[in-house]
């Protein structure tokens, strides 16, 4: 059932390459150009939101005991409205064109919506008030949070209406990065990290306060920002903030250069790069809060987005897609036929091509910061191919899923 | 005091360092010593299995009458585990490392979601269940059968 979501992600990965390619150098000179909210919108709504949204349904049952109430209504009535609203939000800003961002604003906001009532009611239904049932409830409020700041921000360029607050420009991103995407990687993290790759545990401490004190670093970050932007608290805030994720990511990266397997895999690789990513984003966003270093804010975006996000995300698929493949593969054939394991599903080498490729995307996309017209089409270019490797590998294992289960 | 949730993770973390010691030998190419490694994993993965499988689950299913409940998908996925052990066993006298290694992922995925199940659902009913025991089912485990 998660698999659509999966499969269409890299079609908008592909397409935020397409508008690099084509609207670089107004993508370069400002994160509000359209051709810059166009690509972060593809990123995080085509790729981002469209994974860990479909992931969901695996996520719930395995760390917090429930199930997602009506999985296959539930995934028809976000899928559809996803993609044909990420489709028009994206093209609304590509072509300055109201009645799509309007379009797009309603869809997604429908959503967003059916989404968040059925994780809002299994989670009530868990049967245990773990910190990790906690984490995921407050990676669910933060989403809202984040819908909430984007419809608001939407109602602005789609209705004209007058924004209710300045600073929701950079609330929206905010809860956006640090609240819904962190701690639903963290939280995953927690477990798949140390399960996986074989490492050390997390340290309790950090798994019980890390979701709880984001969140309320958050929240004091955002009410300072409403009622005075200007404040030097707003700062420190958010350079606190930015040191509790950094102390996550170099945890992170800490723990698996202790794990006991040692192969290093793509997964590996791929969180590698991801971890590294968000560790240099959030030392430029405190820098760009600072006032230290001009026009950092498009590098944060690259680092995080790209970087960070799709890197980490695009691990877990090359996991998560060839052990479902496996795994209904397992209950479907009949008991003593052969079921191929997952390296028979997707083999190694494509896995690490993949990640080569991003590893590339993620240090052309920076480097056309500094000269876009020369650079942005390599940058381009480097991003379609990984996004179409990401495509063709899980293309690949459920071709192989669907032979095996033919033969 | 020992809880029998306690007494079982410590051993799937046991048995997750015996695998991860096999893999590392094949990935250095040591058939040898891969060997007697993935081996001594796969009798650790079947002391565990059958812990489970002989003393906690038929108490378990007996005193909660749960028997219908999370034990029969446990004892569904022992046994795909076990043909996985297996093909990472037969994988190694053929000298294939691919082969060895795309059995072992699959294995190390699906037994460390089979884990966190018991881990995070089923061992904290067995011990609501069974813990006034506990010391007297660790004892039995103990015991060489």
């Amino acid at each position: 059932m998660p698999i659509r979501f999966f499969l269409t992600a890299p079609f908008f990965l592909f397409a935020t390459a397409l508008v690099v390619g084509f609207r670089g150098e107004e993508l370069y000179a400002s994160r509000f150009s359209p051709a810059a909210l166009a690509a972060t919108h593809l990123v995080t709504l085509g790729f981002m939101a469209m994974t860990m949204l479909g992931a969901m349904s695996q996520i719930l049952p395995v760390l917090a005991g429930v199930p997602l109430p009506r999985p296959r209504l539930v995934a028809a009535l976000v899928h559809a409205p996803m993609t044909v609203g990420t489709a028009a939000l994206a093209s609304g800003f590509l072509w300055s064109a109201p009645l799509l961002l309007k379009a797009g604003a309603v869809l997604l906001g429908f959503a967003f919506g059916v989404f968040l009532t059925a994780v809002a009611i299994g989670l009530a239904r868990a049967p245990t008030r773990a910190a990790t049932g906690a984490g995921l409830a407050l990676a669910a409020i933060s989403l809202a949070v984040t819908v909430a700041l984007g419809l608001d921000l939407g109602a602005m360029r789609g209705w004209g209406l007058p924004l209710s607050n300045l600073a929701a420009r950079d609330l929206h991103p905010a809860w956006g990065l640090l609240g819904w995407t962190g701690l639903l990687v963290a939280v995953v993290g927690f477990h798949v990290v140390p399960m996986f790759q074989m490492t050390p545990a997390y340290p309790p401490a950090m798994q019980r306060w890390l979701a709880p004190a984001v969140f309320a670093l958050l929240a004091a970050w955002s009410v300072v920002r409403w009622r005075d932007p200007s404040h030097d608290m707003s700062v420190w805030l958010s350079g606190v903030l930015a040191a509790v994720w950094l102390v996550f990511a170099l945890t992170t990266l800490a723990l698996q250069a202790k794990r006991r397997r040692t192969r290093a895999d793509a997964t590996l690789l791929l969180w590698r790069l991801g971890m590294a990513s968000a560790a240099v984003a959030l030392a430029c966003w405190v820098a760009s809060a600072l006032g230290v270093g001009d026009g950092l804010e498009v590098a944060v975006g690259i680092l995080a987005l790209v970087g960070f996000a799709v890197s980490v995300i695009a691990g877990m698929l090359h996991k998560i897609v060839p052990f479902l493949a496996w795994f209904h593969l397992r209950a479907a054939l009949p008991a003593g036929r052969r079921v191929p394991h997952m390296g028979l599903l997707l083999p190694d080498a494509p896995q690490r091509r993949f990640a080569r490729v991003q590893f590339a995307a993620v240090l052309l996309l920076l480097a056309a910061a500094s000269a876009p017209a020369w650079i942005a089409p390599f940058a381009a270019a480097a991003l379609g191919l990984a996004a179409a490797l990401l495509a063709w590998n899980l293309v690949t294992a459920l071709r192989a899923f669907r032979r095996a289960q033919q033969a | 005091m020992t809880t029998i949730s306690g007494f079982m993770t410590d051993d799937h973390r046991a048995c997750d360092g015996l695998y991860a010691e096999a893999e590392a030998a094949v990935a250095r190419d040591a058939w040898d010593d891969a060997a007697a490694r993935c081996a001594a994993f796969a009798r650790a993965l079947e002391r565990h299995f059958t812990w489970e499988e002989e003393t906690l689950f038929p108490a378990f299913e007996a005193r909660t009458g749960m028997t219908e409940g999370p034990t029969v998908m446990m004892r569904m996925e022992h046994a795909e585990m076990r043909d996985l052990a297996a093909a990472m066993q037969a994988a190694i006298e053929a000298r294939a490392q691919d082969e060895f290694f795309g059995a072992g992922e699959t294995l190390v995925v699906l037994m460390q979601q089979h884990n966190m199940k018991e881990e995070q659902i089923l061992y904290p009913l067995i011990d609501r269940s069974l813990g006034g025991e506990a010391d007297d089912f660790l004892a039995r485990l103990a015991s060489p059968a």
